[in-house]
């Protein structure tokens, strides 16, 4: 479709009109955050008179200060990256040999062992069970068991196999007649050739670890344990349990609103800034995982 | 299987072909066979093995822990311990008004989502498609795959921000027009459009990836053919274009309707609370209160295995229909 030419009054209309709409639901798409980040460096009355619309107004960092002066919120950032990179790592480590043995022809019962992997994508357990496995196991309010509970992924597993089984035998039989086990296969062969596939395992792995939730309220009750969504989470719920919180303060520098929007600012930053890298990889991703079960 | 034995060992016939075949070469045996397979190539087990003890531990053992929703568990007594009663947590599971309303909602919900979020990026994808301007198209795109990548908890304070009754953009905004403040989340009748507008939202942008990718691979040809014929280009969009994507458009539905029970219940359990559960408790909100935060596990694991049981047969219906369609329509 790239090089057409326009060849009526009614394709330009129509080009036009399309651009307009696509425009529109891009900026719907961003004002959220820019009326997060403007509310965020608004002082505590404007926001609360509702003032702010897109700009920030009678603009302050205060709520800034609010945030980052509460050591919580870096216990909580810490953890958040150690649950990322340490959840990531332990990801990779099963799933890339998981990945290749699953690939490789001669393994004895590979339909049984594939089977057993998309399987646990039809049919889950549920939350229950699952709870109670880990309680069972020892792996409440533990770095640990958040890092590897939620291990191994079964559309993960099962796209970098789709992957390894794409690469022609062609190039891991030099490395045969070199006398290559299979480990230096994977490792020398495989892996070199997968990049591209082993990143956007690896992003998805980043984006879920960063962003999880649920079973890291769940799971910890520490509050030293506790990742940066779930602190996110009791901030946000108990100041707007506490509508009056900081309006009466006498300069009302900050309130509910530009604190819960400060924290959500200061939560989003390392998402904006792996984004570009993660949108590399993530088209090609979903295409690969969605080609075969 | 065991019928099949039977039948091989009286076989007359088979008997006497295997006689002769032991007599010139031994066939080996089920095991002899397995264990020269770990021989040649135990790495490639030792590489699965990981796996595998990772799927039995924590994905199939909870399988195993399902059956305390046919029991009278306690933690004292463990899962194996714990006394059978039977199907009585089911019976009270649906003499439960609670858990009724939240199998309606979970249902209604999913519909509201399929109804109004599936044309979307269908529609998203065809428009992307007609912006000639590359650089237009590629900010476009960046910025509306964007709020996939962020988590629900943040959407969710931004949803609770900006719908905020004494400061939020939407309350502002509504003033403007004379309508009183509205606390909306604390509205029931509110709930509903909310949850579905806000996934709208935040996934129409990267679901669209998947008919861009289908409509890339359209043949060219066609186009060039209606150009000849003059077409235009809004016809050549609903004549060619959405006509070529329909297979993939039908079973991006069939997946849909398959998993008409996942509902994001993350974004639920942030946005709702007890003045709006009539509208919003859904099956899993429903079982992470009576189970995770009431502890009543067998009870709630009863629901799950209820829902899991429906789910996996939604599912496995869609996925051979869409397999059957995929075979009829495509090829």
């Amino acid at each position: 479709m790239v090089n057409m030419n326009l060849y009526s009054r009614g394709d330009k209309i129509f080009v036009i009109t399309n651009m307009v709409l696509v425009g529109m639901f891009a900026i719907s798409t961003l004002y959220p955050f820019i009326y997060i980040a403007s509310l965020s460096m608004s002082s505590g009355f404007e926001a609360r008179a509702g003032n702010v619309i897109l700009t920030p107004m009678d603009f302050t960092l205060e709520a800034y200060q609010f945030v980052l002066s509460d050591p919580q919120f870096w216990i909580s950032y810490k953890n958040t990256f150690i649950y990322t990179i340490g959840g990531t790592l332990m990801s990779l480590a099963f799933i890339i040999p998981g990945a290749y043995a699953l690939s490789r022809p001669q393994l004895y019962g590979r339909r049984f062992w594939n089977l057993m992997v998309a399987f646990t994508m039809w049919f889950n357990a549920g939350l229950i069970p699952f709870f109670l496995n880990m309680r069972d196991l020892g792996l409440l309010d533990s770095y640990f068991g958040i890092i590897i509970g939620f291990a191994v992924n079964g559309f993960n597993l099962i796209l970098l196999r789709n992957f390894f089984e794409g690469i022609p035998k062609s190039f891991e039989e030099a490395a045969r007649m070199d006398g290559a086990n299979e480990f230096q296969v994977l490792w020398k062969v495989f892996m070199p050739l997968s990049k591209p596939a082993i990143a956007t395992v690896a992003l998805f792995c980043i984006v879920s670890r960063w962003n999880g939730f649920f079973w890291a309220m769940v799971l910890l009750q520490d509050e030293d344990k506790i990742p940066l969504q779930v602190f996110l989470r009791h901030t946000i719920a108990t100041l707007s349990d506490d509508q009056e919180f900081g309006t009466t303060l006498i300069d009302a520098s900050y309130s509910f609103e530009t604190v819960s929007a400060a924290i959500i600012v200061c939560s989003i930053i390392p998402v904006l800034i792996v984004y570009p890298f993660i949108q590399k990889y993530f088209e090609k991703g979903i295409l690969l995982g969605g080609v075969k079960e | 299987m065991a019928i099949d034995n039977q039948q091989l060992e009286t076989s007359p016939e088979k008997l006497a072909t295997r006689a002769r075949g032991v007599q010139r070469a031994r066939k080996p045996s089920r095991i002899e066979r397995i264990s020269d397979h770990l021989k040649r190539d135990w790495q490639i087990y030792l590489m699965l093995i990981p796996t595998i003890i990772w799927l039995l531990l924590f994905l199939y053992k909870p399988m195993y822990g399902l059956q305390i929703a046919f029991k009278d568990y306690s933690i004292f007594r463990g899962i194996a311990g714990s006394p059978w009663i039977g199907l009585d947590h089911f019976q009270t599971l649906f003499g439960n008004d609670q858990f009724l309303r939240a199998l309606r909602n979970t249902v209604i919900i999913s519909f509201y989502t399929l109804l109004f979020g599936f044309p979307m990026p269908i529609l998203l994808a065809l428009m992307f498609n007609e912006i000639l301007n590359r650089t237009f198209k590629k900010t476009a795109q960046t910025i509306v795959y964007l709020p996939h990548f962020i988590s629900s908890v943040i959407i969710a304070g931004i949803v609770i921000t900006a719908f905020s009754p004494s400061a939020g953009i939407v309350n502002t905004v509504i003033g403007w027009f004379g309508v009183d403040p509205i606390y909306f989340l604390t509205k029931p009748e509110w709930f509903r459009p909310i949850f579905v507008g806000t996934g709208i939202w935040q996934e129409a942008g990267f679901q669209s990836i998947i008919y861009l990718a289908a409509i890339a691979g359209v043949s060219p040809t066609l186009y060039e053919s209606a150009v000849v014929d003059g077409a235009s280009r809004w016809q050549m969009m609903w004549k060619i274009t959405l006509p070529s994507i329909m297979p993939t458009i039908i079973i991006m539905l069939i997946i849909r309707i398959g998993n008409i029970l996942e509902v994001s219940f993350e974004m639920i359990i942030l946005l709702y609370q007890p003045a709006t559960y009539e509208t919003a408790d859904v099956v899993n909100t429903f079982i992470f209160r009576q189970g995770i935060q009431s502890g009543q596990y067998d009870f709630a694991a009863a629901a799950g295995l209820f829902n899991a049981v429906v789910a996996f047969i939604l599912v496995m219906t869609a996925n051979s229909l869409s397999k059957r369609y995929s075979r009829t329509s495509l090829w």
